[in-house]
């Protein structure tokens, strides 16, 4: 029993990373109906200039929030140089330009900073936190208050102001959207920072457990894509969701299915994802796609 | 009057395909305007026209400023709401969500929950569903929906693209009344493009008939509503 409770906790924060990017993928998706699969390049190439900035003793939570807002603006700058002038290409152009991206980070990242892996550090003590007879890795519950922190800031963020407001309407009707004198260019913009905001925020809480590397990323978003397909690509909120449960069947099965262990793992999160297609491919909270012909 | 809205020689074309073949109109400040004709005339092109969402040549100017080749982000900031054909609403966000975004582009977003109270004077039902979904709104909710969010910009100048359209009699009747009071209580000048011509005609004070994009003929409402030959000949009843 307690096994299964640590597992389920230890799942709900790896989970939490999986929805994270997810949440990234499904906000760039719903605004443009394209998959960034550059995202997790995106939060690996973060998670490496936080590590430069704590090589040169910038304190944990200061590197943390200047990461934040260097990944914002890159997010931003990418999707103006990159992205802007494909906008109106076919879908299929987009996604090799993010393809190229994901190919691009990797490499200068690998040529910065070698692909040798490096311990990345976490924020939170070290030993474990004990409720009654159960303990908790201190980084996984830590790792899951900053993922539903973050994820909390976001909701309010786009429920409750104005420009989060016009960043969903411009992803729902963009037409519409400019005869409301919003800038759709620039609300597409702002989600591509807020995007790769997450992802820099999934990248730093993943690396003390994976360690950093170029290519610590590249399972994770596996899994996201898991969770996105699981909770939905049309549905923030059942991404997230998706996230978690990901995390927790992944977890669970790993443990108690004897021949999956942890080698296997990660083909959980495509057997979800096959499962998912062939049984409701709109996931479970999206809406299914109709279109009018 | 004055004229806001003054259109010279503007053409169009989609592609290969002249829309608006040099055409010239105006709107007099505080009036209401018609553009009637059938199906393909290019009224619905002329509206996108004004608010800067189709390439054009020609002159378009609102208020003495020469806005042809402006952003449509730009165009509404001087004060032209446009309710597009289809209305355009944001079917997944609530009523006031629409609302709010109506106000998006005003200089002075302050006072906007007395603004909604004031919009949905006019639209008492507004106000009923102002926590739904607009995509939940039957059809003729959702046009004054998409009205009642033109009117949060404060416009100067009211695009209206077939209000009536798809819509039973009673209720475009009920819109149409609304827009005549809205024009005088809130001196908004209105550009009202239909091929319902006889209920246009009764609101509009001046009107443009429209054939294959050009203007055929012009002249005050009542003139071409009384003239038999006209009515006839263009306008079908």
């Amino acid at each position: 029993m307690d096994t299964l409770i640590q597992q389920i906790v230890s799942g709900l924060a790896t989970g939490g990373i999986y929805g994270s990017v997810a949440l990234a993928l499904v906000m760039i998706y719903q605004a443009t109906e394209v998959v960034n699969y550059a995202q997790g390049e995106m939060a690996m190439f973060s998670t490496y200039l936080a590590w430069t900035l704590l090589n040169a003793g910038v304190p944990y939570w200061v590197a943390f929030a200047a990461t934040l807002v260097i990944a914002f603006v890159g997010g931003l700058l990418l999707e103006r140089i990159l992205i802007r002038p494909v906008e109106s290409a076919p879908v299929l152009t987009i996604v090799i330009v993010c393809i190229g991206l994901l190919v691009i980070l990797n490499s200068v990242a690998g040529w910065i900073y070698s692909y040798i892996q490096k311990p990345f550090p976490s924020p939170f003590p070290s030993r474990p936190i004990q409720v009654g007879n159960i303990y908790f890795g201190a980084h996984d519950i830590g790792a899951l208050a900053v993922t539903l922190v973050v994820l909390a800031g976001l909701y309010v963020f786009f429920r409750f102001t104005t420009l989060g407001l016009a960043m969903r309407a411009a992803a729902q009707n963009p037409v519409s959207s400019r005869l409301c004198g919003i800038r759709v260019g620039w609300m597409l913009a702002i989600g591509w920072g807020l995007a790769a905001t997450v992802g820099a925020v999934a990248g730093m809480m993943v690396a003390p457990v994976v360690f950093l590397d170029p290519n610590m990323m590249s399972g994770i978003l596996i899994y996201a894509f898991a969770s996105a397909t699981l909770g939905g690509f049309t549905s923030p909120g059942g991404a997230v969701l998706g996230g978690l449960i990901v995390g927790v069947v992944e977890n669970l099965v790993g443990t108690y299915v004897k021949f999956i262990g942890t080698e296997l793992k990660l083909t959980v999160a495509l057997a979800m994802i096959l499962i998912v297609l062939v049984v409701r491919p709109s996931g479970l909270f999206g809406r299914a796609a109709v279109h009018r012909v | 009057m004055a004229a806001l809205l003054t259109v010279r020689d503007l053409e169009a074309r989609y592609g290969e395909t002249r829309v608006l073949r040099g055409i010239s109109f105006e709107v007099a400040e505080g009036g209401i305007t018609t553009i009637l004709g059938a199906n393909g005339a290019g009224k619905t092109t002329t509206l996108r026209a004004v608010c800067g969402m189709v390439r054009t040549a020609g002159e378009i100017s609102l208020g003495g400023r020469r806005i042809e080749g402006w952003a449509t982000e730009d165009i509404v900031r001087l004060g032209v709401a446009h309710v597009p054909e289809g209305r355009g609403t944001f079917v997944q966000l609530t009523v006031e969500e629409n609302l709010r975004l109506g106000a998006y582009a005003r200089r002075d977003p302050a006072h906007l929950d007395a603004d909604i109270q004031r919009v949905c004077r006019y639209f008492p039902v507004l106000a009923e569903r102002r926590r739904q979904t607009a995509g939940t709104l039957s059809g003729g909710e959702q046009q004054m929906l998409a009205v009642a969010r033109a009117l949060m910009l404060k416009p100067r100048l009211l695009l209206l693209d077939e209000p009536s359209l798809g819509l039973a009699p009673l209720v475009v009747r009920e819109i149409f009344r609304i827009v005549r009071t809205i024009n005088r209580d809130e001196r908004v000048s209105v550009l009202l493009v239909e091929q319902n011509a006889s209920l246009a005609l009764g609101l509009a004070d001046h009107a443009y008939l429209m054939e294959t994009g050009t203007v055929v003929m012009s002249g005050p409402a009542a003139e071409l509503r009384e003239n038999d030959a006209i009515r006839r000949a263009y306008l079908g009843y």
